[in-house]
This record gives structure tokens, sequence and C-alpha cells, in this order.
């Protein structure tokens, strides 16, 4: 990843030198992003049914938890990444043993994502009508029945659509990151790029940023239209029928 | 069978607190169908919702088949829930899952088998006449199917009581009676006690075997729905009986509603026309088929001076006679 930083030569990269430049680089900033993404999923998911839940109207209302975990996620939420990612340098520190490098840098991105994600549940489930709530209890369902299937399963497409969001907002957190000796694409583009005013460089990591993110997004996309019945039937109806 | 005994909702503490329902008391037998009617925000679908605790009632008892619900700690309520099937106004489906998916949902939340699983919803989309939607989402059916769709999801369980909040409101007149007609197939096989609720009254004309009048979260008027038509004085069965068309009674004469039912000899009229020695002019009429009985309205007009002979011989005959104007009856409409 970062070991190049020693060794760099001091005039710009020959072309047929970029791609064994870049491609890690890219290799580095996925990595990030996808363990980084798993964290915030697995913790996400439930933190956002949990604090939808503890809101009046949810299973267990709780006014205190609520307005607490709530606050907790608002802060997180406000801080700009570069303060939060040097703010907690000695909890990531405390966690992976180091302040450098792409362990350090998933622990501040997770914790962003997660306070990113838990909002993007928590509106998904707001969105999802109260009845389907009322119909699942109603209908012998277990609180964590509830959670599941009549809260969680309904929202899929919303959520999945909001996981679009945060996985481009974490590939930016990860250039970001990259700055301050993570890796990956970010850390090439600012190295490489603005430091050395190397356009060639640049211009490649604009390129492959702009193509991750698009691709990200159309995936994304199908993805909410596919986990949609009714939006599945309107691609079907738009395609027409295919012969007579 | 179920039983409400004193069942009290309020909302609210202190100075805004709103009692919502008021001391309810009634009993649903099986195979009964025992609608409640009432003005919007009588308190009707807090009325199902604290059937089945959904809301906790703040006092007052809920007792199905025997058992009080309200005593009940949540795991043993999660297993009594399952008596009771509930079809929501909103149909209440989930829109990612096929209609097969849905009816399958109680069953899955009871951790029956796929393949158990598979046979029952076969079986109940056969009976609401959906077998060939099993496949369809929610999006890819009418308002009627959907309803449907709900109906077979409440019977998954077998329950014993059926609650329905406003199962037809909504529905075109064609889908609403193939509902009712659903209902009452339903209550006869399976001798559910069915509460129904709703605003529409020719639905409870045609489906409801006695009625509850709701108003404030009291009971104002309740009663067999045969005795509630033929009653001329009754507020409920004024707003059961459609609206009776009819021109207005000449001056001097006295007007009288009459209501009968079918033990009351066709020939009436001329009977009691006879008796009193004058003729007796009909204002407006409406005479029709209830579960199988008959059921008349009318509304006569007399010389006024008939009064005092008229009335007893019009109970004589058998019929319920109310002069119009008299203390609090509700007048009837009259289109001029
Ligand atoms: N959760 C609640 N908190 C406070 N008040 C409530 C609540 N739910 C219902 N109410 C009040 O209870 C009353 C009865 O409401 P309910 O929904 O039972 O009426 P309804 O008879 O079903 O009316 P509609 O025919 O319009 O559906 C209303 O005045 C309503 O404002
Ligand atoms: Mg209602």
């Amino acid at each position: 990843m970062s070991a190049a930083v020693g060794a760099l030569p001091a005039q710009n990269v020959p072309l047929p030198e970029i791609p064994a430049l870049v491609v890690p680089a890219l290799g580095e900033t996925l990595l990030m992003v996808g363990i980084t993404m798993a964290i915030v999923v697995l913790v996400g998911v439930p933190l956002g049914a949990l604090v939808f839940n503890l809101a009046p109207g949810g299973l267990f209302p709780h006014r205190v938890a609520h307005t607490a975990l709530s606050w907790v996620i608002s802060i997180g939420r406000s801080l700009p990444f570069l303060i939060l990612m040097a703010a907690i340098i000695p909890f990531t520190r405390l966690i992976t043993g180091t302040n450098i490098g792409i362990p350090a840098a998933v622990v501040p991105m997770s914790i962003a994502g997660i306070a990113f994600f838990t909002r993007i549940v928590e509106n998904s489930l707001r969105s999802v009508p109260g009845d389907r709530a009322r119909v699942a209890i109603a209908s012998g369902a277990s609180p964590v029945q509830v959670i599941r299937s009549a809260q969680l399963a309904e929202a899929v497409p919303s959520i999945v659509g909001g996981l679009t969001i945060n996985t481009i907002a974490m590939i930016e957190y990860s250039a970001i990151a990259g700055t301050i000796g993570a890796g990956g694409i970010g850390y090439v583009a600012v190295t490489y790029g603005y430091q050395r005013f190397d356009h060639a460089v640049m211009l490649t990591t604009i390129v492959i940023l702009v193509a991750t993110v698009a691709l990200v997004q159309l995936t994304g996309d199908r993805l909410v239209r596919r986990l949609t019945p009714s939006a599945r039937d309107r691609r079907a109806a738009a395609r027409g029928p295919v012969s007579a | 069978m179920i039983q409400l005994d004193q069942l009290t909702k309020v909302y609210g503490h202190g100075a805004g607190a709103t009692t919502v329902l008021d001391h309810l008391d009634f009993e649903i037998a099986a195979g009964e169908i025992f609608a409640v009617v009432g003005p919007s925000g009588a308190g009707k679908s807090t009325l199902a919702q604290t059937v089945s605790l959904l809301e906790r009632p703040t006092s007052g008892r809920v007792v199905v088949n025997g058992a009080d619900l309200t005593a009940l700690g949540e795991r043993e309520l999660r297993a009594a829930r399952r008596r009771i099937g509930t079809i929501f106004q909103s149909d209440g489906l989930f829109s990612r899952r096929t209609a097969a998916q849905n009816v399958a949902l109680p069953l899955e939340f009871l951790g029956v088998t796929p393949g158990e699983r598979r046979t029952r919803v076969a079986e109940l989309l056969e009976r609401v006449g959906l077998s060939a939607k099993a496949g369809h989402y929610p999006h890819q059916l009418s308002g009627g199917q959907r309803q449907r769709v709900g109906i077979a999801r409440a019977l998954a369980l077998r329950p014993s009581v059926l609650l329905a909040d406003e199962a037809t409101s909504g529905l075109d007149p064609a889908s609403t009676a193939s509902i009712v007609g659903l209902l009452k197939e339903l209550r006869d096989e399976l001798g559910l006690s069915i509460l129904f609720i709703t605003h529409e009254m020719d639905t409870v004309v045609q489906l409801a075997d006695a009625v509850a009048r709701l108003d404030h979260g009291r009971i104002a008027e309740s009663g067999r729905l045969l005795d509630l038509l033929r009653d001329p004085a009754s507020v409920l069965g004024t707003l059961l009986r459609p609206p009776q068309p009819g021109v207005p009674a000449a001056p001097g004469e006295l007007a009288i509603d009459v209501s009968y039912t079918g033990e009351v000899a066709g020939d009436w009229l001329a009977r009691v026309s006879r008796a009193v020695g004058a003729d007796l002019h009909v204002l407006g009429a409406r005479i029709e088929q209830v579960h199988g009985e008959t059921v008349g309205t009318a509304r006569l007009a007399a010389p006024a001076e008939l009064r005092g002979r008229l009335l007893p011989l019009l109970a004589a005959a058998g019929l319920s006679a109310h002069p119009v104007g008299s203390d609090a009856a509700p007048a009837l409409e009259v289109v001029a």
C-alpha cells in the first residue's frame, strides 16, 4: 500500500507505469470501503431498527434511551470526517494498534458510516406504513419477527437505496483517509497529483473515482428496482411485449 | 365466543385525557355476526384494536373462548391472539410478498414447516377464490382481491373470532357483496364469531345478526337486526333502513310510520282501512327481504281525528305504529 512513500521518483510517472501505480491503489480503496460497509451494515441495521423502535410509536418506546442514542448519532453525523478522523486517533490506535494504513482508516470510516446509515435505516423504517407492524403483531409475531418481516423486509428497497448513497460517501471518505496515509486512490491523487502536479496521474485517479461512483450508483439503482415488485412491473411494461 | 366486560380505553392523562371507550359490555356468540356502527371518531377502530389487545384497555376485560386476554403476559398474549383473526381496512398486505406469501405470514411466525405452510396457503387461497392469483403481488390485485387475501391471512391460524374494521369500506358494491357473501359462508362453515365494524348501513343489513351503535365511546343502542328494522322509534333502525321515498301528508291529515315483519298478513292495509271505516293513504313504502324474512315499512296518512282509534287497530294487526312528529321519533326523509 504505502510502501512506496519513501522512494518517490522526482519526475512524473511515465504513462506505461500509471496502471501499476493506480490499480493496486484502487484495490486498496475497494478493500477499505468494502470492510467499512460490511461493518456499517452489520451495526447500522440493528442500530437503526433500535432507534426507530425506541421512538414514540415504536415497539418499545423509551424516551430517555431514544434521546441519548439519537444525540450520539447526531454528533457522529455532524462532525466533518477529517475532524472526526483526527479526534478519534487514540481510540483508533487502541483498537488497531496503529494510526496509519487501512486498519486505521476503517475505524473512523466505520464510525462516520454507522452514524450515517443508522439515520438512513431509521428513515426508511419510518416510511413503511404502520399497519404492517400491527398486522404482524395481530398475526402473532414476536418483536424480533415484527422488526424482521414487517419493518426491515418492507423497507429493503429504501435501505438499499440509502446503502448506495452511503457507499459513495465512504468512497469519498476513503480519499480523505488516504491523505493521512491509508493508501488507496486518494493517497495517489494527493501525493502524485496534488503535491507533484503530475496531471496524468491526477486525471487517471479522477476518471477511476468517477467511474467507480457511477458503477456503484448504477448497481444500487438496479438493485432497488429488482427489490421493488411494482417497479419490476413498470420496467417490464415499458419494455413492452417482446413479440406478438 | 367473545365477551367484553366494562371495556374502557382512555388516551392521555389528567386534564388532557379522553375516554374513547366507556365501559362497553357486549357478547358475540359462536356463529354470530355482530356489527358495530357509528360516526367517525366514535371509537370503532379503537374498539377493534382494544379487542385484539393491540391497544391495552385502560380497564375492563376482553374474554375470548373463556380466556381473559387482559390478564395475559406478552408471550401468552401472542398465543391467544392466534385465536383472533383480524381484517384491516387498509388490507395491510406486505408489498414485497406475493398473495401466497402474505397468507403464509402468520404460519411463518408460528414456525409451521414450509411443506405444511404450502398446503395450508393453497387451501386458504382456494377458499377465498384466489388460487389463480397466488403469485401476484398486492399492486397487481384489485381492492376486493386484496381484501380477500387479507381474509385468507386472518383465517390462516384457524381463529374462532374474526375482527373486521371497515373491511368493505371503499370497495365497489359488487366487491362488497362478494366479501359479505364470503364472510357469511365462513361464519356458517367455521362457526366464527365475527365483529364487523363499519359505517356502511346497507352492508350491515346484508350481513349482521345483531347491531350496536357506538357513539362517544358508549353503546347508544343495540339489538337484533330484525327487531331494530321493524321498530319505527329506533334511531338505529332508522339509520339502517334506507331512506324511504314518499310524499308529505295533506293539511289536517295525520302521518303515521308503521313497520312490520313477515308474520303480518299482506292484506293488512285493507283490513285496517275496513276496521277504521276510512281509507288510509300510503305516502311511501318499502318492503324487502332481510335474512329471508319480509320487513316492511310504510308511512300512512289518515284524517287526524281517527288517531285514537287507528293506533290500537294497527297494533292489533301486528304492526308497530308511530305517529310522525310525536315525541323524539326521527322523521323519515320525505321526497316531495
Ligand atoms: N393513539 C391515540 N391517542 C389519542 N387519541 C386517540 C388515539 N387513537 C384514537 N384516538 C381518539 O379516539 C377517538 C376515536 O378514534 P377511532 O379511530 O377509534 O374512531 P373511529 O370510530 O374508528 O372513526 P373512523 O370512522 O373515522 O375510523 C378519536 O377522537 C381519536 O382522536
Ligand atoms: Mg376507524
